[in-house]
């Protein structure tokens, strides 16, 4: 089970792409990673220190593999951003072979405060990887916004 | 490789795109039932699966196929430019309250919302009938609808094949613009090019005009999502071979490509009627503030589609499925599509810039169905990443500095403006011009910005 939150030791960045943003989380577990994506997706936003927990959403879902996971698991919280116009920063994140069950927390657009810079469309394939590489989970795709 | 590509460029456009550009052009060159060529215009860009500025047309009859990934997340994003009747004269004393009235009534920016809520009658009859519906609700005016695409209603759309989730998506998104690189913008037309055509197109120097850039806002994202991961499934169960996840496609003939199809056409109807619910919002600004205003649509044109159209393949006529990500169409004169209006001239096109620098009204031009099935460059196209523009800008400098050369910016976030600043997009000038010498499109007029309300 990985519990992280925006500011903890663990480690997300942005890597570029010219017209959209590329997004990796990096963890010792791939729930970790895939909690550190997350962070990533928000970062996209706006800050995600800035983002208070004050409501939580429950997500559980499966898929084939860990990447389709990963796509899943992202547009996922592209969709509940949109519905419920909210923005989340921390993640609690159980994977059992393809199936991941999660736990959202955050609150509602706050445009002052947030200054959200982009709306997310979309997770997407392009650069989508899953890895354990030399011990160390990564979990990325490019984000279309 | 099925088909050649064809990337149009000149030495500088060509040596500063990316290499990403020429093998996605490549990969979608290596789909089922490609024809002619695999194009990328001269703003292209790496997007996913197909580039950003991507053209590619498809027969159905050779086992072609339709793709999700060669429409993109923001299905018929587009561009629609109205006249005002104003000059920059009439602007002058009222420039900054018609800024800070369009951005109070304008659903801008991350988690705005649309005044206006369907249910789930109304909203398939949106999916049905696009700007048409919105006019017959009393939101815009039926004079708009022969100068929009598909005459203001995309035909055999099929709201059934859009999902609960997508529609839940689009619930209370009606009439907002977004964010990201959609805006609204006072313009005026600082150039003519083309004095014969911009007559007809009644652009005048020193005109000011409107101009309104966005999409199918949630529904589409949402139908682009859900299809992208479901083709990438029917590509694999017809056997085609895919370079690149993101090219997901299914044959055009096959259940998954049919409802595709119903589902993109459904969202096209809500990208113009987003479209024309903004022009409803925009009127309703001005009658207040300018209320000698007549506000006129030159034009809508969507750059994120795949249409069947008719198209002439050594002296064929043939109906191919034409996908332009990132593209816009661009009939030429005498096409049947266009209202008496264009007959002579062709196709207003209607190209974006960013938002300190110039946009472009283009013609479509006789001769460009051989070069690229009738299309041209949609805007500027980035230059710079995101993340870039933000550790070389930052918003405020870029607010002050355009509005010491008199251009208004509002938006909600200062990173969002540096993150759209105007130096992080190519020349737009130099993208039309190569538009305008490959004859894909010619130069009418320039239009330089005056007021940007910006997501």
């Amino acid at each position: 089970m990985a519990h992280v939150a925006a500011g903890n030791p663990g480690h997300w960045e942005h890597f570029s792409h010219m017209a959209d943003v590329g997004i990796r989380g990096v963890g010792a577990t791939v729930e970790e990673a895939f909690a550190q994506a997350a962070v990533a997706l928000t970062a996209a936003i706006t800050e995600p220190a800035k983002v208070r927990y004050d409501d939580s959403v429950q997500l559980d879902f499966a898929s084939t593999d860990l990447e389709t996971l990963l796509f899943e698991w992202l547009n996922a919280l592209i969709y509940e951003m949109a519905v419920r116009k909210m923005l989340f920063s921390h993640f609690q994140v159980h994977i059992d072979d393809c199936h991941l069950q999660a736990q959202a927390w955050g609150e509602r657009v706050d445009r002052f405060r947030h200054q959200p810079a982009v709306e997310v469309k979309g997770a997407t394939y392009t650069e989508l990887r899953v890895a354990n590489e030399g011990g160390v989970w990564v979990a990325q795709c490019i984000i279309d916004v | 490789m099925r088909v050649p590509v064809i990337i149009y460029g000149d030495r500088d456009l060509i040596s500063a795109m990316d290499d990403k550009v020429l093998n996605q052009a490549i990969n979608v060159a290596t789909l089922p039932g490609i024809v002619t060529a695999s194009y990328a215009m001269p703003d292209a860009h790496w997007g996913y699966g197909f580039p950003i500025g991507g053209v590619a047309a498809f027969d159905s009859d050779q086992g072609g196929v339709v793709s999700a990934g060669g429409v993109g997340f923001d299905i018929s994003c587009g561009v629609r430019t109205l006249h005002t009747g104003l000059t920059v004269t009439d602007l002058k004393l009222k420039k900054l309250i018609l800024a800070d009235a369009l951005f109070e009534e304008i659903p801008v920016g991350v988690g705005s919302t649309g005044r206006i809520r369907l249910d789930d009658a109304q909203m398939d009859e949106m999916l049905t009938g696009g700007a048409k519906w919105a006019v017959e609700q009393g939101w815009g005016s039926p004079d708009d609808l022969e100068r929009i695409e598909e005459h203001g209603m995309m035909r055999d759309a099929l709201p059934d094949e859009v999902s609960a989730r997508a529609k839940k998506r689009q619930r209370n998104e009606m009439g907002t613009l977004g964010s990201g690189n959609h805006y609204l913008e006072i313009q005026e037309v600082s150039e003519i090019y083309d004095q014969h055509a911009a007559e007809i197109f009644g652009l005048h120097t020193g005109d000011i005009v409107v101009t309104i850039h966005c999409g199918s806002r949630g529904l589409g994202h949402q139908i682009g999502t859900e299809f992208l991961k479901d083709m990438a499934q029917a590509a694999h169960q017809h056997g085609i071979d895919l370079p690149d996840r993101e090219l997901a496609c299914a044959p055009i003939r096959s259940p998954a490509g049919k409802s595709y199809l119903g589902a993109m056409r459904a969202a096209i109807n809500c990208a113009l009627a987003n479209r024309e619910i903004i022009t409803h919002l925009t009127r309703q600004v001005f009658a207040k503030v300018l209320p000698e205003a007549r506000l006129e649509l030159l034009y809508d044109v969507s750059h994120n589609t795949c249409k069947l159209e008719q198209h002439e393949i050594n002296g064929e006529t043939r109906r191919l499925y034409v996908h332009r990500k990132g593209a816009t169409r661009a009939f030429g004169p005498g096409h049947p599509e266009l209202p008496d209006a264009f007959q002579d001239v062709g196709q207003p096109v209607l190209i974006g810039g960013s938002m300190g620098t110039a946009s472009h009204v283009l013609a479509g031009n006789s001769g460009n169905d051989a070069l690229s099935f009738e299309s041209a460059c949609h805007g500027a196209g980035r230059s710079m990443s995101r993340r870039r523009a933000t550790k070389t800008w930052r918003g405020r400098h870029v607010v002050d500095e355009l509005a010491a050369r008199g251009i208004v910016v509002r938006s909600p976030s200062m990173r969002g403006i540096a993150e759209e600043a105007p130096g992080a997009y190519k020349d737009v000038d130099a993208v039309v011009d190569v538009a305008d010498r490959a004859g894909l499109a010619r130069k009418v007029a320039r239009v330089t910005p005056v007021v940007c309300v910006k997501g």
